[in-house]
C-alpha cells in the first residue's frame, strides 16, 4: 500500500523578465517562448514533453481511460493545498475512479494578465510535485493570457490519459442490492477549509483540504479485489450526497445510509453547524466512495484503512430494492429521510 | 460535536416518543412557530416518529418566506444600481421578486454580496467610500438586534455610505393573527427558542391567557423539540395553557435586555405586509426618525409600485397551519427548488423546502 511521500523538491524561481504575467506572455512570440523555456519545460522535463511537437506522440498498450477537468477555484491558494496539486489530483483521481493508472496529462493555463510570476511559480512547483508523486508526466500543454478583469488570477485544464487495471470492473451496471457503501475518509474537510478562508467568513480552524492524488490507494485495491469493487467515484462538487443520488437514478436501486456511521472531523462539522450547511453535500477532494460486493465488505475496509488515503474508512450503507432511484438515510436519532440532489449552491441562511 | 450530541441522543429521543405515545388520548394539532424548527422536524424524521394523533403543522417562522414581493423588488432595484453593492444574508437570493431574484441581478453585474453579519456590511462601506452599501436587514426579532448595532456602529464611526434596507417581522403580532383566523385549528403552539432568547417570554402569556392555547418555547434539536411537544401535549391532556420554557439553557423570562435596548434604540414598531399572509398591524420594525439617514427606503427615495403575489402558490395557508405543502397542487410539480412559485420552496428554512428535500417519512420503505 501506499505511503505519504514527503516532497523535497527544491525549485529556486528561475529569472523571468517580468514580476508579473503580461499579455504578452500568451502572444506566441518571444516572452511566451522564454517564459515555457525557464518556467515550464524546465521543470516539467521529460521525453515526450522534450519532442516539441504540438503534440505528444506515444505509444500505449491496453484499455484506455481518458478523462478532463478544469479548475477555477476561488482562493488559489488553501490550506493543504492549491490550485496547481488540485488540478493533477482531480484528474488522476478521475481515471482511478474508471480503475485506470493515470499515465499522461495535458496541461493548460488560461491567465490573467497582472497575474505575479510568484504565485505563478509556486502553482508551478505544486503541480510537479504532485505530479510526480501521482507518477505521472504533463506531455503537452498551453499558455494563454488574457486581459485584466477577464478571468480570475489562473484557471487551469488538465486532461488525462491512463491504462486501465486489466482485473478492473467498474461499472454503474455491476451494482446489485446488498452491495455495501464504503467512504475512504472524513467528507466535507476541502469545501470546508476553502470555505473557512472567504471573505467575511472569520472562524479559525485548522481544518485542511484533503487534496491528494488516489490512484496509488486504488489500483492496489483493485489488484487484490479486482471486480468485487463494483463501482468507485470520487465526491468532488456536491459531495457524498449529489453522487450517490446520481448513482441511484442510474441504477433504480435504493441506497440506504447510516447518519451516524459516516465519518466527518468534529472541526469540520462544527463548522458545517455553524455556517448551516449539510455536510453531505460539502466538496471532497481526496476522497471516494466505493460500492463493493457484500462478501468482501470487511477485508476491502481493513485493506483501506491501513492506506494512507484511508485512515478513516467506513461503511456507511447498503444497496437495497426498496425505493428505488433514492437515498435514503437513518438519521442520528432514527428517523428516515430522503437525501435529495442539492438545487443550485448551498446558500448560508439568516439564522 | 460537544453541546449537541447531548441533544441528538437517540435513547432520550426513543423515552420522550414512548412517552407521548403512552399519555396522548385525542388528536391535536401544534404549530411549530419557526422554519429551523421544521426543517429539524422533516430532517431528523421526528414527523413520522410521533403518534398519528399528534399533527405538527409549520408556521410562518421563515423570514425569507414571509418577507412581501414589494420588499425583494425594492432590494432588487437597490442592487441593479452600480453605484449600490447589495449585501443579504445567502437566504433571499433565490426568493423570487415580481420579476426576478438577487441571485439573477448578480448574474447580470450587480454586486450582491452574501454575508453573515451586518458588521461585515460597515467593512464593505469603509473600504468603498465612493459607494453606497445597503444591508437587506431580514429576520425576526433574533436578527433585529446585530442590525441595529450595525446602524449604531456606522452612526458613531460616521460611515455615511451605509444603511439598511429593513423588513423586520415580529412572531407574537403573527401569532395572534392565525389565532384570531376563524379556520384556525390550532391547539397548541411550539414558540422559537432563538426569538425568545432575545425577547424573553413575557409577550407571550397574554396570549396564550386570551386564546387559551398552550405556548412552549422550544429549541431545534431533536431532543428540544420532542421535550417541547411532549410539554405541549401534557398541557392539553390535562386541559391547562401556560407559557412554559423548554429551552431553559438560553431563554430567560426577561429575554436580553441588551439586545433589547439595541432594538428600541434603532427601530420603531411598524404595520408589516406578510408575504401570503397580508398585512398584520405593528407586526414588523422600521429604523426610526432618529436614524433615518440609515434607511435605505429614505436614503433612495423607494417608491416601487406594489407588485402581485403569485396567486398560484399557497404559502399562506401553509405559513397558517391550514395546509401542509404536499397539499399543494403545485409542489413539486409547478414549483421547484429551481422554478419556485413561492418563496417556501427556496428558503432553508422554507417548510416546501423541508419536505422537497428530505421528502416525508410516508414514502420510506426500509
Amino acid at each position: 500500500m501506499t505511503e505519504k511521500i514527503k516532497m523535497n523538491l527544491q525549485c529556486p524561481m528561475p529569472k523571468f523578465d517580468f514580476d508579473v504575467i503580461t499579455l504578452g506572455h500568451g502572444s506566441g512570440g518571444l516572452l511566451t517562448h522564454r517564459l515555457l523555456q525557464t518556467g515550464v519545460f524546465d521543470i516539467f522535463k521529460n521525453n515526450l514533453l522534450d519532442q516539441q511537437h504540438d503534440g505528444a506522440c506515444f505509444e500505449l498498450n491496453g484499455t484506455v481511460a481518458f478523462s478532463t477537468d478544469s479548475y477555477v477555484i476561488s482562493p488559489l491558494f488553501f490550506p493543504g493545498g492549491n490550485i496547481g496539486d488540485l488540478a493533477i489530483n482531480g484528474t488522476v483521481n478521475d481515471l482511478a475512479m474508471c480503475g485506470a493508472e493515470a499515465k499522461y496529462l495535458s496541461l493548460s493555463f488560461i491567465i490573467e494578465e497582472g497575474f505575479t510570476m510568484n504565485e505563478f511559480w509556486k502553482v508551478l512547483v505544486s503541480i510537479k510535485e504532485a505530479s510526480d508523486k501521482a507518477n505521472i508526466r504533463i506531455v503537452t500543454g498551453d499558455t494563454k493570457v488574457v486581459e485584466k478583469g477577464k478571468g480570475d488570477k489562473i484557471f487551469i485544464n488538465t486532461s488525462g490519459i491512463g491504462l486501465i487495471h486489466p482485473k478492473a470492473k467498474i461499472h454503474h451496471k455491476q451494482i446489485e442490492a446488498s452491495d455495501t457503501i464504503i467512504v475512504s475518509g472524513n467528507i466535507a474537510s476541502h469545501g470546508i477549509a476553502i470555505m473557512s478562508l472567504r471573505k467575511g467568513l472569520t472562524f479559525e480552524t485548522n481544518i485542511e483540504s484533503d487534496t491528494t492524488n488516489l490512484n496509488h490507494t486504488i489500483l492496489s485495491l483493485i489488484e487484490k479485489f479486482g471486480n468485487d469493487i463494483k463501482f468507485l467515484r470520487d465526491p468532488t462538487r456536491g459531495g457524498l450526497a449529489s453522487v450517490l443520488n446520481e448513482i441511484a437514478e442510474l441504477t433504480k436501486l435504493g441506497f440506504y445510509l447510516d447518519q451516524n456511521l459516516i465519518p466527518i472531523d468534529d472541526q469540520v462539522d462544527g463548522a458545517c453547524e455553524m455556517l448551516g450547511l449539510d455536510p453531505l453535500y460539502v466538496a471532497n477532494e481526496g476522497l471516494f466512495i466505493a460500492v463493493v460486493k457484500k462478501e468482501i465488505a470487511a477485508s476491502f475496509l481493513a485493506a483501506l484503512q491501513q492506506d494512507v488515503n484511508g485512515q478513516h474508512a467506513a461503511i456507511i450503507g447498503e444497496v437495497t430494492t426498496n425505493n428505488p432511484g433514492s437515498v435514503i438515510m437513518k438519521s442520528r436519532i432514527g428517523g428516515k429521510r430522503v437525501v435529495n440532489y442539492l438545487t443550485g449552491e448551498q446558500l448560508p441562511r439568516i439564522c | 460535536m460537544k453541546y449537541l450530541s447531548e441533544y441528538r441522543d437517540s435513547e432520550l429521543v426513543a423515552t420522550f416518543i414512548q412517552e407521548l405515545h403512552r399519555i396522548t388520548t385525542q388528536p391535536w394539532t401544534l404549530m411549530e412557530i419557526c422554519g429551523g424548527q421544521t426543517h429539524s422536524l422533516v430532517k431528523n424524521g421526528i414527523l413520522a416518529m410521533l403518534p398519528k394523533h399528534i399533527n405538527m403543522v409549520h408556521g410562518p417562522g421563515c423570514p425569507v418566506c414571509v418577507t412581501s414581493i414589494s420588499v425583494i423588488d425594492e432590494a432588487v432595484y437597490l442592487a441593479q444600481q452600480p453605484h449600490i453593492i447589495l449585501c443579504s444574508f445567502g437566504d433571499m437570493l433565490r426568493v423570487p421578486g415580481s420579476k426576478k431574484n438577487l441571485l439573477e441581478v448578480k448574474a447580470e453585474g450587480g454586486d450582491v454580496r452574501i454575508l453573515y453579519s451586518p458588521l461585515e456590511a460597515i467593512t464593505i462601506a469603509k473600504e468603498n467610500p465612493n459607494k453606497e452599501v445597503v444591508f437587506f436587514a431580514v429576520g425576526f426579532e433574533t436578527t433585529a438586534p446585530a442590525n441595529a448595532l450595525s446602524v449604531v456602529h456606522a452612526h458613531k464611526s460616521g460611515i455615511a455610505n451605509y444603511s439598511i434596507l429593513a423588513s423586520h417581522v415580529l412572531v407574537p403580532p403573527a401569532m395572534e393573527a392565525i389565532l384570531s383566523d376563524e379556520e384556525n385549528k390550532i391547539d397548541a403552539f411550539l414558540a422559537a427558542g432563538h426569538v425568545c432568547t432575545i425577547m424573553g417570554m413575557e409577550e407571550y402569556y397574554p396570549i396564550a391567557e386570551k386564546y387559551k392555547t398552550p405556548i412552549v418555547v422550544t429549541g431545534f434539536e431533536p431532543v428540544d423539540l420532542l421535550q417541547g411537544i411532549l410539554m405541549a401535549v401534557q398541557q392539553l391532556e390535562k386541559g391547562t395553557y401556560q407559557v412554559e420554557n423548554q429551552y431553559t439553557r438560553y431563554v430567560q423570562r426577561e429575554g436580553n435586555r441588551m439586545a433589547k435596548e439595541t432594538i428600541a434604540t434603532v427601530f420603531d414598531i411598524s404595520d408589516r405586509i406578510w408575504r401570503g399572509i397580508g398585512p398584520i398591524p405593528q407586526s414588523g420594525y422600521e429604523v426610526n426618525n432618529r436614524y433615518k439617514n440609515f434607511n435605505a427606503r429614505l436614503k433612495f427615495n423607494l417608491h416601487l409600485p406594489v407588485a402581485e403575489e403569485n396567486k398560484e402558490c399557497i404559502s399562506g395557508d401553509i405559513m397558517k397551519g391550514l395546509k401542509k405543502p404536499k397539499e399543494c397542487p403545485n409542489f413539486a410539480t409547478k414549483c421547484k427548488p429551481e422554478h419556485p412559485l413561492g418563496a417556501p420552496m427556496v428558503s432553508s428554512e422554507g417548510s416546501c423546502a423541508a419536505y422537497y428535500h428530505y421528502s416525508n417519512a410516508d414514502s420510506i420503505l426500509i
